[in-house]
């Protein structure tokens, strides 16, 4: 239900929607930035060009480097457990490969793990598939068209990335795209296709091809459906509700396990492993510099602060990507995904006068960056709390295309904003910026392994695929490709570990150590693992639960 | 000042404000969540709730981050619910009728009471795509539970002790891997990048330098 002021700008909105549409079918578009417009409404805009929300890291292995003050937080935090409460003689699980997170490539890592006859584990936070993959909607990309190639795929991601992309692993990226989603096809999962069998495929911010391969707007939820059952089929273990607390290392340094805790009973496991897989996603729920975010309950950056703690640097951690187009109203759904589909598929940006501020599909920061300035120009439309926003003009996906595409082509989007009485067949909807992804990680090779020796990562937690900004469609791609590539080298490293070493947490150790030599004094410990909500309803915190003995 | 409603938390009032979700409310209340809670956006089935309206007889399901409280609601939250998964080689299976009946033969003892459908939280047309799965009708008992977020909520309520969620994913399954057409561009691409048949022009296009890489991305042509 929309304001009286809203339903005054829907007005302007409609005055101008068919010189639009007009346009859009004549192939006119709003003008695409030129290279230095691009540059300076980014700067100008983009919240990783606020300095004052930043910290140096004093210790570590990216010491000196700048990440947002929130991470630098939970990476100099205190550890959960201190290392000498644990005892690692008692070891309750004891595997070849452990996953840390059950998300989609911690799902796609353990499969090929499986399969490559290992002995494999997967621990995560909450329920199997309570992970960012089952909420990605738009879709995966793959240049699997006679039009396309990879190279083609590769030039996009390394102009998407602003050339920081690591090349070596965008190769990889690229290359192994087609073959992932065929191994998917394989697995049953359900993509949109032509009755010939042609795969739908459609634009996203900053392709050039369009390879967007969608299972209608569920794409990340058929995707981790399957890969759960899958799972499940092959009778993985699966260990829910405990997250990894600390990386437990061997007598070499190599990764030799996890410190597990219990997230209701805070039960301490040790599990024991030839080696570990980190793939714990994102970072949304850390809300860096107050934003709202897309992401799961437990997006917390959990794998950074392990494997920061264990020795492993981390790739452009000061980059985050906030989704142009997150819901600014109404409350309910304040910070929820507007798919990038609603653009792909010809939704327009336009200000509360109607005007179509911009090009809808330029690259995510450079669009958030160009929502963000038209607000601040006083083009928006107050939301609630202070907020603003501008029309996502979604009335004209029905009128390019035909009746029925919004319901058949973007059913969760619909579903979502009719329960709170508004259709966006009918009515253009509200958007902002919103707090969606982690384009920096963890630094890998293209094996998957970290600097750390049997230290594995893989989707979310990876740094350096996406350079400083990630397009849509090439996350669920990367977590499939290097997911699979994480299980499968990690199986392989496995078999050359000879057992009966001697765990330890000294890493953890010396940490705890350095942060005191740099007088770091902090009550913060870490990894976060949840976030506490109280909708600002004062609640008794209790203090950090300590181990009871 | 906000508009406050009573809600009942698992039977004990609390007085929140009336724009919250359940799973917000239950926040506000002082409960910090780690059962009952995922995604937070409809998508994952985590947060399955039942709940009446005081006075009226009607007993509601829905998706707790989906659904805003409502004066005198009472509220049970329903983090796990007891579901059968039955494993199998989806490289072995076949997409014929048998393989619904030797998995799940539970479902041909609906009764057609049509419980599941009144309780699904997506709206989904549940005991249609049971119907469906009965006939081996894999492909339209996919279609119709496509969006099945797996709450478990349909299969709470159905007299006949039914998994309807793993029904709908066994058949999605199967659609994707047998009945759905197969993508030639799709078998032709992967065959030239095992055939080796794209690595030089990647290797081509790893080879240029910042400026070449940068000029050509900026001078690319779109596919309209
Ligand atoms: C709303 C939304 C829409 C998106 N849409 C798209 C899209 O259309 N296309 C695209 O390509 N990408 C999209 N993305 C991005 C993409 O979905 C994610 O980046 C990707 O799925 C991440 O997969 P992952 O396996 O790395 O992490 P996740 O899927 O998040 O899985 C991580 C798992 O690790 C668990 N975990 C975390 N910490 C710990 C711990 N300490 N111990 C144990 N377990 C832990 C978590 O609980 C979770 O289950 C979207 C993301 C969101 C949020
Ligand atoms: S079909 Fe059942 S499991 Fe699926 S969404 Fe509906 S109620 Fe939930
Ligand atoms: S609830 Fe069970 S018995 Fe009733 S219609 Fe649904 S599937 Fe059939
Ligand atoms: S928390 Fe995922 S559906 Fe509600």
């Amino acid at each position: 239900m929309y304001t009286q002021e809203m339903l005054e700008s829907i007005k302007k909105v409609e005055a101008t929607r068919a010189e639009r549409l007009a346009n859009v079918k004549a192939g006119i578009h709003p003008r695409r930035m030129t290279a230095e417009e691009k540059v300076q409404v980014k700067m100008e805009n983009h919240p990783d060009y606020i300095a004052s929300q930043f910290a140096e890291l004093a210790i570590g292995p990216n010491k000196g480097e700048k990440v947002p003050l929130e991470l630098a937080e939970v990476l100099q935090g205190n550890p959960r457990v201190n290392p000498k409460d644990i005892d690692l003689k008692k070891i309750d699980y004891d595997v070849d490969v452990l996953v840390i997170g059950g998300g989609g490539s911690g799902s796609a890592a353990a499969i090929m793990a499986h399969e490559n006859g290992a002995n494999v584990m997967i621990v995560t936070k909450l329920r199997h598939g309570d992970a960012n993959t089952m909420m990605a909607e738009g879709g995966i990309q793959a240049a699997d068209k006679p039009n396309d190639s990879p190279a083609q795929h590769y030039l996009d991601v390394m102009g998407g990335g602003h050339f920081k992309n690591v090349p070596e692993l965008v190769k990889k990226l690229v290359n192994d795209a087609p073959i992932c989603i065929k191994w998917l096809n394989d697995l049953g999962v359900m993509f949109d296709k032509e009755a010939d069998g042609t795969m739908v495929t459609t634009h996203g911010g900053g392709t050039s091809r369009k390879r967007m391969h969608a299972c209608k707007d569920y794409s990340g939820a058929e995707i981790m459906r399957v890969l759960r059952d899958e799972v499940q089929n092959r009778q993985i273990p699966v260990v829910d509700f405990t997250s990894a607390i600390e990386i437990i290392k061997d007598e070499q340094g190599r990764a030799a396990g996890a410190v597990l805790m219990n997230m209701e009973t805070k039960e301490i496991r040790i599990a024991r492993a030839k080696t570990v897989v980190i793939a714990t996603g994102g970072a949304g729920r850390m809300h860096y510099q107050g934003f709202p975010t897309s992401n799961h309950y437990g997006a917390t950056a959990d794998g950074l602060v392990l494997a920061y703690r264990a020795g492993a640097p981390l790739l452009y951690a000061y980059t985050l990507q906030y989704h142009p187009t997150g819901a600014a109203y109404p409350s309910q759904i304040f910070g929820a995904l507007v798919t990038e589909k609603v653009r792909s598929i010809g939704a327009q940006l336009v200000n509360k006068d109607g005007e179509p501020f911009m090009y809808s599909l330029e690259t995510r920061d450079i669009c958030a960056s160009g929502v963000i300035r038209e607000c601040k120009r006083g083009n928006g439309v107050d939301t609630f709390n202070g907020g603003q926003g501008v029309w996502l003009d979604s009335p004209m996906i029905d009128m390019i295309h035909g009746e029925g595409t919004i319901e058949k082509r973007i059913p969760a989007m619909l579903r979502m904003y009719l329960k709170y009485g508004i259709d966006m067949r009918k009515q253009p909807i509200l958007i902002y910026p919103t707090l969606h992804y982690q384009n920096g990680g963890i630094k890998i090779g293209v094996n998957g392994m970290s600097e750390v020796e049997n230290l594995f990562v893989a989707g979310e937690a990876v740094g350096g695929i996406h350079g400083e900004n990630r397009l849509m469609g090439n996350s669920l791609l990367d977590i499939i490709v290097f997911g699979r590539n994480a299980g499968v080298n990690a199986a392989a490293a496995a078999k050359e570990v000879k057992l009966g070493k001697k765990l330890n947490l000294d890493h953890v150790k010396s940490f705890m150590k350095e942060m005191k030599d740099a007088g770091i004094k902090t009550d913060v410990v870490s990894p976060k693992l949840l976030p506490r909500y109280t909708h600002g309803n004062p609640v008794y915190d209790e203090p950090n639960a300590k181990l009871m003995k | 000042m906000e508009k406050m409603v009573n809600i009942y938390l698992y039977g004990k009032k609390y007085e929140v404000p009336a724009s919250l979700t359940i799973m917000n409310a239950m926040e506000y209340a002082g409960y910090q969540l780690v059962r009952g809670v995922g995604c937070r956006c409809g998508f994952c089935g985590a947060c399955a709730t039942i709940y009446r309206i005081k006075g009226q007889n009607e007993l509601k399901t829905c998706l707790a981050c989906q659904t805003k409280v409502e004066d005198n609601m009472y509220i049970a939250t329903l983090p796990f619910f007891p579901l059968v998964k039955q494993p199998y080689d989806i490289e072995k299976v076949k997409p014929t009728e048998q393989i619904m009946m030797q998995l799940y033969p539970e479902i041909y003892a609906c009764v057609g009471c049509n419980a599941c459908t009144k309780a699904c939280t997506q709206d989904l047309k549940v005991m249609q795509y049971i119907a469906y799965a009965q006939r081996g009708e894999y492909e339209k008992c996919a279609e119709e539970s496509f969006d099945c977020v797996m709450c478990g909520v349909c299969s709470s309520r159905c007299p006949a002790g039914i998994t309807h969620p793993q029904v709908g994913l066994l058949a999605r399954r199967l659609t994707g891997k047998y009945l759905a057409p197969e993508t030639q561009h799709l078998l032709e691409r992967v065959a030239e990048i095992e055939g080796g048949n794209c690595e030089a022009a990647l290797q081509d296009i790893m080879a240029k330098t910042a400026e070449e890489l940068k000029e050509l991305y900026n001078n690319r042509d779109f596919e309209q």
